[in-house]
């Protein structure tokens, strides 16, 4: 279960108020798109999911317990650049939550346990197809190319919740396609809730299970301060989208996409 | 075509280099000529021959005192002063840096000092180093290391502080604590840039080194240049200045180089 449930939230920067009265459910293996005008607070609100950002009043629970008040490894996070660690190689950036999180002074590995570790990394890497790549530094990847690595270093974790702010935003058209088919798979796959802020509505839709606005709802100048955003629409995709399971109207659109595809 | 598109051929590149070399040598061996002419016995700029005769002298044969070879000596005692300081400035500004860039509370408590200290005159704090620490090895490397530690230190702060946030953020949601985010994260992509500030506080070094030589010392290239300076005897100080500019030289380069072999990736950055 990775239920998240914000209750009457709200965000200021001293005295500007940034989000107001934000309240959401996001049930267990949904995929959210936040859309919404630039500005208005979409990264903010990833950013206190994360864990970056404290919400000025209100609370976030996940799984019905408050958010620790910093980052965490249930929470993974890919962002639209420098989420990968530009001095290690393909391979290194996908194992390094792993040495991190089982050797707690070196944060390395050695023998056998660093031959799993490798062996889980390379099948991820596999997975978001970057096995010609294993030993590339970011700097030698193409953006496209980056974020999938980015994709594959936040799934080692086994996050409850994935966040992506942007992620495919800098990418072209083609790539985008491409690589909204590897989220389509990884979200079937990954027992994980997904939260995606993105400026692209096609993008919105053809992978959320729902898609919520964040808007202000008064926004001449005098107000900018005073007011900040909330959300202002909570569109449900019909016909609806279920993490694992086949769409019974649009198969080959919603359903889980299979391998080589 | 414009002049900023213009680029020089791999050749010409080389000439354009050499070049200034060979303007500074002509002029000198031109002037040297003339004076010599106007006086045989002139030591102000002393004819290419007797600069091999000092160079035989100082780094060929031994001397008859000692039965050193002065150079080499000198070379060893300096070299040796030279990196004990620099050695134990970059332990101190590794640590201290990465403190003040990583915890705000390190922070809070370091930089305004480090700040202050850095703007102490290293120099002035000479007199006070000899008097502490009496006139051996111990003062002229703590001049070298005081003297370069606190900018090393300042830059390392800063360029961990200008990571990108992200990075730091996304090493907290892979598991890492803070110890191993330091190890793992930050340390491995300062360490590059610790090169680069090494190589531009390798003159500053010296300095420090040169003046500590010259006011006490047994041997060094600083205390020779000094010593010799009494007789007037450019002939020695010429090839030691030059060869004290090699020296620079080549540690500037096998840093660079050594930063390209250990951290491959630094080069790939830096060129996107
Ligand atoms: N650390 C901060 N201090 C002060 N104000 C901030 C801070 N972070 C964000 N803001 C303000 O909060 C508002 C929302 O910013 P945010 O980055 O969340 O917008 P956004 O919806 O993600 O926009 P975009 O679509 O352009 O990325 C902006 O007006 C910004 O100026
Ligand atoms: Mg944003």
């Amino acid at each position: 279960m990775s239920g998240i449930i914000v209750e009457k939230v709200w965000k200021e920067y001293g005295d500007q108020i940034v989000l107001e009265d934000i309240s959401i459910e996001i049930e267990d293996r949904a995929f959210v798109a936040l859309v919404g005008p630039s500005g208005c607070g979409k990264t903010t609100f990833l950013r206190m999911l994360l864990g970056q950002e404290q919400a000025t009043r209100g609370t976030i629970l996940l799984d019905g317990v408050p958010l620790p008040k910093e980052p965490g490894p249930d929470r993974g996070v890919v962002f639209q650049r420098y989420s990968v660690f530009p001095h290690l190689t393909v391979l290194g950036n996908v194992l390094i939550g792993k040495e991190m999180t089982a050797a707690r002074y070196s944060g390395r590995l050695f023998g056998a346990a660093r031959r799993a570790a490798i062996e889980e990394a390379r099948a991820l890497i596999a997975e978001v197809g970057l096995s010609h790549a294993l030993d590339k530094y970011p700097a030698q990847l193409s953006g496209g190319m980056q974020q999938r690595l980015a994709l594959a270093q936040a799934l080692i974790m086994k996050p409850k919740v994935l966040l992506l702010d942007e992620p495919f935003g800098a990418l072209d058209p083609g790539i985008r396609a491409e690589i909204h088919t590897l989220m389509k798979r990884l979200w079937h796959e990954n027992p994980m809730t997904v939260v995606m802020v993105t400026h692209d509505m096609r993008e919105a839709f053809t992978l959320a299970t729902r898609v919520v606005a964040f808007e202000r709802l008064r926004d001449r100048p005098e107000e900018k301060l005073r007011y900040g955003a909330t959300i202002s629409r909570d569109i449900p995709i019909w016909p609806p989208r279920r993490a694992g399971e086949p769409s019974l109207i649009r198969p080959d659109r919603d359903g889980p996409v299979q391998k080589g595809q | 075509m414009r002049w900023i598109n213009v680029r020089p051929s791999s050749g010409m590149r080389l000439t354009l280099a050499v070049a200034p070399f060979l303007i500074v040598l002509g002029a000198y061996v031109a002037g040297s000529a003339a004076r010599l002419a106007d006086n045989a016995n002139d030591k102000l700029l002393p004819g290419l021959s007797s600069f091999v005769d000092a160079i035989n002298r100082m780094a060929v044969v031994p001397d008859g005192r000692t039965g050193q070879i002065l150079l080499w000596a000198d070379t060893a005692a300096s070299l040796t002063r030279l990196f004990s300081g620099i050695g134990i400035a970059v332990a101190i500004a590794l640590v201290v840096g990465m403190l003040i860039g990583m915890l705000p509370t390190m922070r809070a408590l370091l930089a305004p000092f480090v700040a202050a200290i850095s703007m102490v005159p290293p120099l002035a704090l000479l007199p006070i180093l000899f008097i502490v620490m009496g006139l051996g090895e111990g003062s002229k490397i703590a001049l070298i290391a005081i003297g370069v530690t606190p900018i090393m230190i300042r830059d390392l702060a800063l360029t961990a502080t200008t990571l990108p946030r992200e990075q730091i953020i996304k090493a907290e949601t892979l598991g890492g604590s803070s110890w191993q985010i330091a190890l793992r994260v930050v340390l491995p992509q300062i360490l590059p840039r610790m090169i680069d500030t090494l190589r531009l506080q390798i003159g500053p070094a010296w300095l420090f080194l040169i003046a500590a030589e010259a006011i006490s010392s047994e041997a060094g290239l600083g205390y020779r240049i000094f010593l010799v300076r009494r007789y007037l005897a450019m002939d020695v100080i010429f090839p030691y200045v030059l060869w004290i500019t090699l020296l620079a030289v080549a540690t500037d380069y096998i840093l660079n180089r050594l930063r390209i072999a250990i951290f491959p990736w630094s080069e790939l950055e830096k060129n996107t």
